[in-house]
C-alpha cells in the first residue's frame, strides 16, 4: 500500500469513526445546552435501541424498518425520560438532575438484568455491517462507508433544522438565554421536548451502527458510548454544538490514528494514549476548543 | 389595561415590592422611576410572569396573568424589553427578529414587519446577517426594541433602555420611544433618565423600596420635587 492509500484508508476510517463520536456528543449537548444536564442515562437510550433490533430482529420485517423501529423507540424512550424523570426536577439544582440521570440509567440497565438477561445476546444484523469492498487497492468496510455518510447527512439536515426552522432557531436562543426565549413566546416543554427527542434519536441511528459492528447488545452496551459521547463533548467545549462536532471527529481520528502509528505492543494501550491527549487539551483549554456563548440562568 | 394591585414580590426571604398598585391604561405611557433597588425591574419581571408574586394581583385586560406562564403571557400581547437588552447573541439579528415574532402564525406579516424594522431601525438592515453578539451597545438596544415589537404586543414594557448609551444614542432611544407611543402603542417604561421620562410620560409612579412613593402627572411629581430629590439624589437633576 502506497502512502496516498493509506491517507484515503485513514480518512474513511477516521470519519467514520468521528461522525458516530460527533453523533454522540451532539446527542449530549444538545440537552445540556439548555438545561445544564449532562444526561448519563444517554447510554440507555442506546441499550434500548439495541433491544428492539434484537427483539425484532428475528421477526419478518425487513432490516431497514427494524432499524427505523428501533430509532424510534429510543426517540420515544428520551421523551418518555423527559417527562417523567427530568421535568419534575427542571427547577432543581444541576447536581440533583445529574444524579437523576445516574439513577435512570441504573435503573434501565437493572431492569434490562431482570427482564432480559445480564448477558449480551447476540443480534442479527445484516452482513452489510461487515463486508468489504475493493477500491483500486483500498479495502473498505461497508459498514464504515455507511456511518460516515449517514453521519454527514444527519448532520447537515440539523444544520439546516437548526438554522431555517422556527423551533431550531429557538433551540439554539435556548441554549443563549432560556429565559428570555420564553420571553419571546417560545413554550418551555415544546424546547425542551424538541432537544431530548432530537438526543434519542442521534442515540438511536448511533446504536445501528455500534451495535452492528459489536453484534451484540446486554446491559451495559451504552456505557462506552456515553463515555465518548461526554469525552468529544468535553473536549469540544460543552456549551456549542460545533464544539461537539469537532470534539467528535478529533477523538475519531485520534482512535483511528493511534491504531494506525502505534507499534504492536502498545496499541492493547490505546484508550489510554487517547484519554492522555485529552487530558492535555483540557490541561491547555479547560472551556474546551470552541467556546460557547455564556449562559446566564437555568430554566 | 394593565392593573397590577397590591402586589409583594421578591427574591428568596428578600422583598422587593412591598404593596404596589398601579395602571396602565391602553394608549399611555407610563413611566416607573426610582432609585437603584427600588423594585422596578423585580416588578417587570413579576409582570412579565418570570417571578412569582407572593401576594397581589395583576390583570391585563380584565384577565388575571397571576397564573400564567411567560410563554402564556407574551400570547395576550404584553412584551418585554429587559433590562441589560439580553438579545440572543449567537443568533443572527434576523433570527432574533424572527424569534420576537415567535408568538405570530402570519407569516407574510412576519415578513413585512422585519423589513418594516430594518427601516425604522436601519442597522439592523445593514447587520442582518451578522450575530447579535458582534452588535454595539447601542445596535443591542435597538435589536431588543425591534425583537420586542415584532410580537406586535399591545402593551410594550422597557426596562432602562437608554443604560449604558452614549448621550447620543439616548436622545435616539428617548425620540424612538415618544414615536412609537406617537404610533399608539402602550407603554410601561422603567428609567433611570428622571429628566428625560417626564419629558414623554403621561404618568409617573415614583419607587421607593419596594413601596409606591408617589405619582402622578410629570407635573405634579415636578411640583413635589424636593421631596422626591431627597429620594433621588443627584440623580434627580438630570446626567
Amino acid at each position: 500500500m502506497n502512502v496516498l492509500q493509506e491517507v484515503l484508508q485513514f480518512l474513511i476510517n477516521a470519519l467514520s469513526l468521528g461522525g458516530l463520536y460527533a453523533l454522540m456528543a451532539l446527542g449530549l449537548v444538545i440537552v445540556y445546552g439548555i438545561l445544564r444536564l449532562v444526561n448519563f442515562a444517554y447510554g440507555e437510550l442506546v441499550m434500548v435501541a439495541g433491544y428492539t433490533l434484537l427483539m425484532l430482529g428475528t421477526g419478518p420485517l425487513p432490516w431497514l424498518i427494524v432499524a427505523a423501529i428501533s430509532v424510534g423507540m429510543a426517540v420515544l424512550t428520551s421523551l418518555l425520560l423527559e417527562r417523567v424523570a427530568f421535568r419534575p426536577v427542571r427547577q432543581a439544582s444541576a447536581t440533583t438532575m445529574l444524579i437523576t440521570s445516574f439513577a435512570v440509567s441504573a435503573l434501565l440497565q437493572n431492569a434490562a438484568i431482570l427482564f432480559v438477561s445480564p448477558r449480551a445476546k447476540a443480534v442479527v444484523t445484516p452482513s452489510f455491517f461487515t463486508e468489504n469492498f475493493q477500491v483500486g487497492g483500498l479495502l473498505i468496510s461497508k459498514g464504515n462507508l455507511a456511518g460516515l455518510v449517514v453521519s454527514l447527512l444527519l448532520l447537515g439536515l440539523l444544520t439546516l433544522f437548526l438554522r431555517r426552522t422556527l423551533l431550531g432557531i429557538a433551540l439554539r436562543a435556548a441554549a443563549d438565554d432560556f429565559v428570555m426565549t420564553r420571553l419571546v413566546g417560545i413554550r418551555a416543554n415544546q424546547v425542551i421536548a424538541a432537544a431530548f427527542a432530537i438526543s434519542g434519536f442521534f442515540a438511536g441511528v448511533v446504536a445501528l451502527f455500534w451495535i452492528g459492528r459489536l453484534g451484540s447488545v446486554g446491559p451495559f452496551v451504552g456505557s462506552t458510548p456515553v463515555l465518548v459521547a461526554f469525552v468529544a463533548a468535553v473536549v469540544g467545549g460543552m456549551q456549542s454544538l460545533t464544539g461537539a462536532v469537532i470534539g467528535g471527529y478529533l477523538l475519531g481520528a485520534l482512535t483511528v490514528g493511534l491504531q494506525l502509528v502505534l507499534p504492536q505492543s502498545l496499541l492493547d494501550y490505546r484508550q489510554a494514549f487517547v484519554f492522555a491527549i485529552v487530558l492535555l487539551v483540557l490541561l491547555f483549554r479547560p472551556q474546551g476548543l470552541v467556546r460557547g456563548t455564556t449562559i446566564t440562568e437555568r430554566v | 389595561m394593565l392593573s397590577v394591585e397590591d402586589l409583594y414580590a421578591g427574591y428568596g426571604a428578600i422583598l422587593a415590592l412591598r404593596g404596589v398598585s398601579l395602571q396602565v391604561k391602553a394608549g399611555e405611557l407610563v413611566a416607573l422611576i426610582g432609585a437603584n433597588g427600588a423594585g422596578k425591574s423585580t416588578l417587570m419581571a413579576t409582570i412579565a410572569g418570570v417571578l412569582r408574586p407572593f401576594r397581589g394581583q395583576i390583570t391585563f385586560e380584565g384577565q388575571s396573568l397571576l397564573a400564567l406562564s411567560p410563554e402564556e403571557i407574551v400570547r395576550r400581547g404584553i412584551a418585554l424589553v429587559p433590562e441589560g437588552r439580553r438579545i440572543f447573541p449567537s443568533l443572527t439579528v434576523a433570527e432574533n427578529l424572527r424569534l420576537g415574532a415567535a408568538t405570530r402564525r402570519d407569516k407574510a406579516a412576519v415578513e413585512r414587519d422585519i423589513e418594516e424594522m430594518c427601516t425604522r431601525f436601519p442597522i439592523l438592515g445593514k447587520r442582518f446577517h451578522q450575530p447579535g453578539g458582534t452588535l454595539s451597545g447601542g445596535e443591542q438596544q435597538q435589536l431588543a426594541i425591534a425583537r420586542a415589537l415584532m410580537a406586535r404586543p399591545r402593551l410594550l414594557m422597557m426596562d432602562e433602555p437608554s443604560l449604558g448609551l452614549s448621550p447620543i444614542l439616548v436622545d435616539e432611544v428617548f425620540a424612538m420611544i415618544r414615536q412609537l407611543h406617537k404610533s399608539g402603542v402602550t407603554i410601561l417604561l422603567v428609567e433611570q433618565n428622571v429628566e428625560r421620562t417626564l419629558d414623554i410620560a403621561n404618568r409617573v409612579y415614583l419607587l421607593n423600596t419596594g413601596r409606591v412613593e408617589c405619582q402622578g402627572t410629570p407635573e405634579q411629581l415636578r411640583a413635589q420635587v424636593d421631596i422626591v430629590g431627597a429620594y433621588l439624589g443627584d440623580m434627580w437633576r438630570g446626567d
